[in-house]
């Protein structure tokens, strides 16, 4: 008698409490997605067990259009992969055709080149950390970074005509030369720019909420992420000085665009008191206790420095504009070489890789392109990194991870 | 570590299975058998001179010339060629694997070549091959979820395909 009570109760008890695996749909037109994904989510109360990606919303078969089109006019396609950085882009596929062509580009275009990559890293990390405080809901960052961001649009739209799809790095060099007086209004920039850092990081980095909203959140083991072929911040906020890792950023190992005759690091933590030099406009925030290597506060704090970086790059390549030699812009070649060549450029989310294949018969339209995003890989461990968070968090690891959909669908 | 010498390491481990080698390219790469892949790679990877434990990219190349009167001009017979990016993080060096593949297995059109999985031995390989599949037409066999990644699950065809026909409509949306 006690022994079936005790059942009874049993399953009352169960269907009381009872939980059942549920799956949520994040998405596609989710704040926090960035842009059209859609994340399924298994959950188990508010804890996550696995995470399925859907995309493809965006998806335009660029690679294709390649096949159809010369690379000069291929150029505007590579505006809309990551719309953030649209310079890296057209650089990044500039490099691959001049590599498959075997041009020399003159020192003048590498200079503007790199000074104009380097603006756009920065607008781009100010989106990545705006968006990243928007995801965590902060406001107010958002409004600052766009406020500079604002600055470098006009500065570009100044050089190019355009404020986001700029197509001006082009095969053999810049479409056009400095617009008179840019130098200085850029400088002008950078001084108002950097006391503004400050700003940014007593807003975010050393703010309390959010690095107990990231800090040990989403943590990315190093072996991890080289297997998933993760690049970019998100490498090298897994990394480990003090463990002899080597500074895994492709304009200090497979140098471009003269990027070695340049003084910059390459952002590695951890950042103990004694990372710093002078140089840092006297940034220290302390690493959080709470904080690991590879973790989103890590990730989110890399993107910070390199943003620094940038800025010392951007003042030495103003300094040698004047100086270059060459023209900005040379002829290049009237029909592509038979042969493939495959080049990374250190974009702002990642290595950035375009493989160009020549036609046997010589002609100017090749045989294939085909563009290796970092979002795409980058966003392939999301599934390992979301294992057994809570679903609040999904969006702080998704945010640290800073997509662009435009670069993973293509 | 050079190509040359990359090469020279992987030959004297396998020998004839290289079936061919181009060292004058622009990226020197190995061609092999797709039966082979695996073991090279697991080779390339985890030998202590090579340690390839990065992949880049998996690329699918459709080597066709659809229109006849161009095919002759063309200046390559047609086949599907699977390219392998790899680089080292330890050792920094990069190396290219090829694949040539059939265009359609057993030359019956509509039936998807076939070529092994690498995914368990670099994580990365999961969406590159399931992208290839998905674009290109590639059936790896032993992957763990092939299915299509940027197209709709219902689509047709594989669009980077040289003689591929773009579909004049898809559930009611006109396509030109």
């Amino acid at each position: 008698m006690s022994t079936t009570l005790e059942r009874d109760e049993q399953q009352i008890i169960e269907l009381d409490v009872r939980t059942d695996e549920m799956l949520v749909s994040m998405g596609p037109q989710h704040p926090s997605t960035h842009g059209v994904l859609r994340l399924v989510l298994r959950t188990d109360g508010e804890v996550v067990s696995e995470v399925t990606p859907h995309m493809g919303y965006l998806h335009r078969c660029a690679e294709k259009i390649g096949e159809n089109v010369t690379p000069i006019q291929f150029i505007p396609y590579t505006d809309r992969m990551d719309y953030l950085a649209a310079m890296n882009m057209n650089l990044g596929y500039s490099l691959a055709v001049e590599k498959l062509c075997g041009m020399k580009i003159p020192e003048k275009a590498q200079v503007i080149r790199v000074l104009i990559a380097e603006m756009n890293r920065i607008a781009s990390h100010l989106v990545g950390m705006g968006a990243y405080g928007l995801d965590l809901g902060s406001f107010s960052p958002f409004l600052y970074a766009f406020r500079e961001r604002e600055m470098i649009l006009d500065l570009f739209e100044e050089v190019c005509g355009a404020r986001l799809t700029y197509s001006y790095i082009t095969i053999g060099g810049v479409h056009d030369d400095l617009p008179d007086g840019w130098l200085e209004r850029c400088s002008k920039f950078l001084d108002y720019f950097e006391p503004r850092i400050q700003e940014y990081h007593t807003l975010l980095t050393k703010n309390q909420i959010f690095i107990k909203r990231t800090a040990g959140i989403g943590i990315l083991p190093k072996d991890l992420a080289i297997n998933y072929g993760c690049t970019g911040p998100m490498l090298r906020g897994s990394l480990d000085r003090t463990q002899g890792d080597p500074a895994w950023d492709l304009r200090k190992l497979e140098p471009y665009c003269g990027y070695e005759s340049y003084d910059f690091k390459a952002i590695i933590p951890p950042f103990t008191d004694d990372y710093y030099d002078d140089e840092h406009f006297g940034i220290r925030p302390r690493t959080p206790p709470e904080a690991v290597i590879g973790d989103c506060w890590h990730r989110f704090y890399v993107r910070m420095l390199e943003v620094v970086e940038s800025i010392k790059i951007v003042r030495q390549a103003i300094d040698r504009y004047p100086k270059a030699q060459g023209t900005h812009r040379i002829e290049p070649p009237r029909h592509l070489p038979v042969g493939e060549a495959y080049v990374e450029t250190e974009c702002p989310r990642g290595q950035m890789g375009f493989w160009v294949v020549g036609r046997p018969n010589k002609d100017i339209v090749p045989l294939r392109v085909r563009a290796r995003s970092s979002s795409f890989c980058n966003l392939s461990v999301i599934s390992e990194i979301c294992k057994n968070c809570l679903i609040g968090d999904v969006p702080a690891i998704l945010g640290s991870v800073d997509i662009v959909m435009g670069e993973i669908d293509r | 570590m050079t190509a040359q010498e990359i090469i020279a390491i992987v030959k004297e481990r396998f020998g004839p299975k290289i079936k061919a080698e181009k060292l004058d390219a622009i990226d020197p790469y190995i061609v092999i058998d797709p039966a082979d892949l695996v073991e090279v790679c697991r080779f390339l990877r985890d030998d202590p001179r090579l340690q390839f434990d990065m992949l880049n990219c998996i690329s699918g190349v459709d080597y066709c010339e659809p229109d006849p009167a161009k095919a002759a001009k063309a200046g390559f017979e047609p086949h599907l060629e699977v390219v392998y990016h790899l680089s080292s993080f330890v050792k920094r060096h990069r190396f290219v694997v090829k694949l040539i593949l059939p265009r359609w297995k057993n030359n019956t059109p509509g039936q998807l070549p076939e070529a092994p999985s690498v995914a368990s031995l670099w994580r990365a390989a999961d969406w590159h091959e399931r992208e290839t599949y998905d674009l290109v037409g590639v059936w790896f066999t032993d992957h763990p979820d092939l299915r299509r990644i940027l197209l709709a699950d219902d689509w047709e065809g594989h669009p980077l395909r040289k003689d591929y026909v773009f579909p004049l409509e898809y559930h009611g949306i006109r396509g030109r």
